[in-house]
This record gives C-alpha cells, sequence and structure tokens, in this order.
C-alpha cells in the first residue's frame, strides 16, 4: 500500500498567548509542533505499515522553510519519504487554496492507496481542508476517523469517532481519511531515525509552485475567497456569585441581582 | 566559536524531554519511595533506539553524539536520578566503551548487541569493600587454570548488579604487579559458583539497583579475557572518562530540576501579602543557583563536543565537568529545598528527593577528591 499523510507545522496554542492590542498571536519564541491530529493521522498510517508488508508512508507537508522540522520529526516517527511543498506565491492561503496546492501534489505523486489527513488543525480550526483536498481528487472521504482496518482488494473499515457515537464504515480506496486525535496512543520518534533524517538517509523533496504547474489565480492571498473581517480575543466570562444565608435571603439577593442587572423588571 | 545546538540535537531534546515529561515524571516519586525499579523505561527507551548513543547504526548503536548523550541524561536527570543513571550506562560509558573499544567480534556479538537492544542487561564490577579510590588493593583474583581462568572475589556497590545477566570483572591475574596486574573478564551471572548480594538500601537515587557481585571458584574461559591480561585497569580507566560526562550531565539535569521547582515555588507561595519571589534574599538564591547551573552546562557540552572531535582533553574537562556539575548539584537542591522552606523537606515537594540523589554525584565514578587528584596531575605535569 502507499500512503500519503498529509501534516500542517503549528504553534505549540498550550504555549501561545494573544497580543491584546492587535488581537492577533504573539509568535515570538513559541515552539512549534505538528498539529496534533496530523500526528495522529500519521500514527495511523503508520500503524498500518507496521502490520502490512511492503506498506510505505510519504509525508506532505505545506508551510515555510521551518516546516522542515516537522517533516524530520515525521520521518523519524517512521515515515518514508516526505515532500515539503514551499512557495512564497502560497502565502496567506486560505482552505480553499491551500486544498489546491496539497491537492495539485498529491496529484503530481499519482500512484497511492489512502490520504490521511488531520481532522483540523489547532491555529485555524476550520476542519475543511482534507474534505477539500477528497473533492479535488475526487475520490471517498471518510472523516473523524479513530483507527483504519485493511480488508483487502483497496477495501478498508474505518472506525469514525463522534460527540455521541461510533461509526463503523467501509470505504475503497483511493480515499481520504481525516484523523481525530486523543484516542488511541502515539508513537514516540524514533532517537536513531532522528539522526538519521538529519542526515540524508530518507528522501526530502521541495515542491514550488513551478514543480507543481499550479495557476496563480488558484492560490496565496490573493486568490483565497476567505475574507478575515477581524480578530478578537474573547472576553473573559465574569466569574459567578456565591449567594449565601437562608433561602429566603438567598433568593432576595438573586431577585435583587437580577433586578440590578436589568434582567428582570418591576412590574409598574 | 557557536553554542548552538544542531537541529537534530534539538529535536533529539525535544524528544527525551517528552518522554520523560510522559513517562518518567509522573512515577518519579513512587519510584524513590518504593524503591522500585525503573525497567519499563529503560525497555521503553531501548525499543526506541536510544541505547549507544554514539555507536554507528551498522554496529549497533543510534548513531548520534555524546553531546546527545549529554542532552539525554540531563533531561532526565531533571525529573528522576535513578532512571538517569541508569540510562547514562546504556547510552555510552563504562561498559560499551570496555566493549566496543576493545571487545573481540565475538565479545561484542555475545554481549554488546544484545545488550543494546535492550535484551540482556550487565554492570560493571570494580569497586570491592576494601578498594574503591585504591583499585590496587583489589582482592578479586583471577587464577590461570590451563586454558581457564578461576575467579574468587566480592565487588561492592556495583551499579545494575541485581538486573545484570553479565558483569565485567576487574580481578588480579597477579598481585605483585598492582593495577598492572588487573584483568577484564566477561562473566555470565549464570556461571556456576556466581551468586548476587541483596540489594543495597540507600540515601538517594533509590530506584537504582545497586548491589554486590560474589564469585567462588567461577570458571571462565581465557575468550572471557576483554583486551589482554594485565590491561584491565587501563582500559577501565579510558572508559571511565565517558562515564564521568555521563554522570556530571546527571548532576546538571538534577540542579536545573530543582531550580525549576524552586522558581515556580517561589512565584505561587505568598507569604506578607506577596509572592516570596519578590524578596531579594530569595531572588538572590535563585540567580546563584542559575548561573552555577549554566557554567555547568558549559563545562558538560564543552566535555562532549571534545568526546565527539576525540580531543585529548577530554578526560580533564570531563572530570572537571563533573566536579563542578556535581557540586552544583549539591548547592542548587540545598538551596531548593531552602525556598521551599517546611514543604520542601517533606515528600510532598520533589526538591528532597532531589538533594538526596544529588550527593551521589559527588562519590560514584570517581569521588570529588579523587577527581581533584587526577585534574592536579594534568596541571602541574
Amino acid at each position: 500500500m502507499k500512503l500519503i499523510v498529509c501534516i500542517k507545522q503549528v504553534p505549540d496554542t498550550t504555549e501561545v498567548k494573544l497580543d491584546p492590542k492587535t488581537g492577533t498571536l504573539i509568535r515570538d519564541g513559541v515552539p512549534s509542533i505538528i498539529n496534533p491530529d496530523d500526528r495522529a493521522a500519521l500514527e495511523v498510517a503508520l500503524k498500518m505499515k507496521d502490520a502490512n508488508l511492503g506498506t510505505t508512508v510519504t509525508v506532505i507537508c505545506m508551510g515555510p522553510k521551518q516546516a522542515d522540522a516537522a517533516v524530520r520529526e515525521a520521518l523519524a516517527m517512521g515515515a518514508d519519504s516526505a515532500i515539503i511543498v514551499s512557495d512564497r506565491a502560497f502565502a496567506g492561503s486560505d482552505t480553499w487554496a491551500t486544498a489546491n496546492v496539497i491537492s495539485s501534489a498529491i496529484q503530481k505523486i499519482m500512484d497511492y492507496d489512502l490520504v490521511f489527513c488531520g481532522r483540523q488543525a489547532i491555529d485555524g480550526d476550520t476542519a475543511q481542508v482534507g474534505p477539500q483536498i477528497a473533492e479535488r481528487l475526487n475520490i471517498p472521504q471518510v472523516t473523524y476517523a479513530r483507527s483504519v482496518k485493511v480488508l483487502g482488494d483497496s477495501r478498508y473499515e474505518v472506525c469514525r469517532e463522534l460527540d455521541d457515537e461510533q461509526q463503523i464504515v467501509e470505504v475503497t480506496g483511493p480515499a481520504l481519511i481525516t484523523v481525530v486525535h486523543g484516542l488511541e496512543p502515539i508513537r514516540y520518534p524514533d532517537f536513531r531515525r532522528i539522526f538519521q533524517a538529519y542526515s540524508g538517509v530518507f528522501e526530502v523533496l521541495n515542491w514550488s509552485q513551478e514543480e507543481l504547474k499550479i495557476d496563480a489565480n488558484k492560490i496565496g492571498l490573493k486568490s483565497s475567497p476567505t475574507n478575515v473581517k477581524c480578530t478578537f480575543p474573547p472576553e473573559l466570562r465574569k466569574s459567578g456569585i456565591r449567594l449565601e444565608g437562608t433561602n429566603e435571603e438567598m433568593v432576595k439577593q438573586l431577585f435583587d441581582n437580577m433586578l440590578g442587572e436589568h434582567i428582570l423588571k418591576r412590574r409598574a | 566559536m557557536d553554542f548552538e545546538l544542531t537541529k537534530a540535537q534539538e529535536q533529539f531534546r525535544k524528544t527525551i524531554r517528552g518522554f520523560t515529561e510522559n513517562e518518567i515524571r509522573p512515577i518519579a516519586g513512587a519510584v524513590d519511595r518504593y524503591e522500585a525499579t525503573v525497567d519499563d523505561n529503560i525497555k521503553k527507551l531501548a525499543a526506541l533506539h536510544i541505547n549507544g548513543i554514539a555507536i554507528p547504526v551498522e554496529e549497533g548503536g543510534a548513531g548520534g553524539d555524546h553531546v546527545c548523550y549529554a542532552i539525554a541524561c540531563e533531561e532526565v536527570a531533571k525529573a528522576c536520578t535513578s532512571t538517569a543513571t541508569l540510562v547514562s550506562a546504556k547510552l555510552a560509558g563504562l561498559l560499551i566503551e570496555m566493549l566496543y573499544y576493545y571487545g573481540t567480534p565475538a565479545q561484542k556479538e555475545k554481549y554488546l548487541q544484545p545488550f543494546l537492544q535492550g535484551e540482556l542487561e550487565g554492570c560493571f564490577g570494580l569497586t570491592e569493600p576494601e578498594a574503591g579510590s585504591d583499585p590496587g588493593r583489589l582482592c578479586t583474583t583471577a587464577i590461570k587454570d590451563g586454558s581457564n581462568y578461576i575467579i574468587n572475589g566480592t565487588k561492592t556497590f556495583i551499579t545494575g548488579a541485581p538486573l545484570a545477566d553479565f558483569a565485567i570483572v576487574m580481578a588480579s591475574t597477579n598481585k605483585s604487579l598492582g593495577t598492572k596486574g588487573i584483568t577484564a573478564f566477561l562473566v555470565d551471572c549464570d556461571t556456576p559458583g556466581f551468586s548476587k548480594g541483596k540489594p543495597e538500601q540507600k540515601m538517594g537515587q533509590r530506584g537504582l539497583p545497586v548491589g554486590e557481585l560474589i564469585m567462588k571458584n567461577v570458571v571462565v574461559p581465557e575468550t572471557a579475557i576483554i583486551g589482554k591480561e594485565g590491561m584491565g585497569f587501563r582500559l577501565a580507566m579510558k572508559s571511565l572518562d565517558c562515564g564521568r560526562l555521563g554522570i556530571a550531565s546527571v548532576a546538571l539535569g538534577i540542579a536545573e530540576g530543582a531550580y525549576e521547582a524552586a522558581v515556580k515555588y517561589s512565584k505561587e507561595r505568598v507569604q506578607f501579602g506577596a509572592p516570596i519571589c519578590n524578596n531579594q534574599a530569595i531572588q538572590f538564591m535563585l540567580t546563584d543557583m542559575k548561573m552555577r547551573i549554566d557554567a555547568a552546562q558549559l563545562l558538560v557540552y564543552r566535555a562532549a563536543v571534545s568526546k565527539d572531535k576525540g580531543s585529548s582533553s577530554f578526560p580533564f574537562e570531563a572530570s572537571m565537568a563533573k566536579v563542578y556539575a556535581s557540586e552544583v548539584a549539591m548547592f542548587v537542591t540545598t538551596k531548593a529545598v531552602q525556598i521551599h522552606g517546611g514543604y520542601g523537606y517533606m515528600n510532598d515537594y520533589p526538591v528532597e528527593r532531589m538533594m538526596r540523589d544529588a550527593k551521589l554525584t559527588e562519590i560514584y565514578e570517581g569521588t570529588s577528591e579523587i577527581q581533584r587528584m587526577v585534574l592536579a596531575r594534568t596541571i602541574l605535569k
């Protein structure tokens, strides 16, 4: 089997702070990580590789040059090769433009059985890119997956993890699967492979707009149909008030407060 | 001059730090309290191919370098010294160097490869009840008997002994020659006449299995000798330098772990209406701790770089790093307990454990006093 995993490098939002004036992320000094759902997607692919001899895993990462670190980490975890899709022309792409770029990279690879994506990225949280890629490639998609079983004859059984139920669905490849993190343990990078990943043992390709032969009107900020109106940090919710006293006293306090906040109005 | 880690070393640090936070830190307190062995985590790390960190992949190692050796010991020691000391012996140091540099191909295949893969545990036996800093007083003897040797004697305070499947045993093959009559033997722990004492109970590093090796008429073949007869002490001394780098890194990590705990606590603990970190008395302690830690780290990393470059100054630098870092570990952990006040003395907080753990770093792999003697010898040469 030939598996493709799309990953994104994101700021570690557990350590990120918002600039209170501009409402944008302060990225200075914030470590970058592989997006958690993407890491889970990679784990699902690597498990399939472990269980099926001759399976290869190729990682695709669209991003700036620094994305190299994310790709090397994926190789250390067990991916066989990687493609970094990077070009100034891609900067500012929204989900529509990003899906155009990544799907054209996948089309260039041509031969594949499954494409994996994380459900959504922790910086944008749109959960759109995976499904959009599937549409561009005109292949079936299964979203919110937890695990995948190989049934043979290009058929796969996918366990979907939804808010209040699990679904087992069958899909015929080539197909795209988006994966949810936090359900299955994820392997650590292998230490030996870390050193190999940085000494040229694995193939790492760099593809730009030129290699992908993609139209300028399908990529980048200018071609992105999404317009961000404004960004702002959410207002902090006020903490509640604890009422004390007898039931009657507390009910009186409650009504007084609600009147004070103009939630209730005294009848004239 | 460049103080930056390579990208591979950065990724290595990130990975071992993640492993430590997830797997090692959560159980560190319990490991100490119940003297639990940390075997599981050592096996998990072996499966991630961290052992033999600086040995090429073709020879069963990780294909990394000694800077990563230092980083690994440092990062693990921030959370659990017992695990860190075991890690230091699995990644590089005495046992690995003895086998890798001086072992025959057959010895490497039988012992080094399975040791690196985590299938076989080993230990190094030099210290005896009457011979610690002075190996000339070694009482363990190996008497030639045809093509065999018969070993008799007791080794004490041997790190990893309770878990070991094999031991490198230093024994005197010619008493009149002193240290030049010492030979290194590879001995399987299931050889008739070989037994182990019960594990020692210790002040600190209580999850580190340490014990006795007892040999009564243990017969080993000639092929069990590492190097040549009479070369044992020389080979061990060469291999010890790398072990010192490991212990220096462990000591550095303990200091950093205690310092991080002290900074955090000083911001949280409120007295007289303000966090105690607002007091200069606390600030000056934190500053002194951090300055010494950074100085120790520079000594440790410089020694590691020298080892990777094959520089002849490595033994001197490793010794210096070991003395300094271990004394910094003692200084910093003591201050960390002080900053924590009464809570620091209780085992609800990790700093009292770190203080007990730190003490051993001034003693094992050559005491601070022996290091200073060795250093002075080089200075005055």
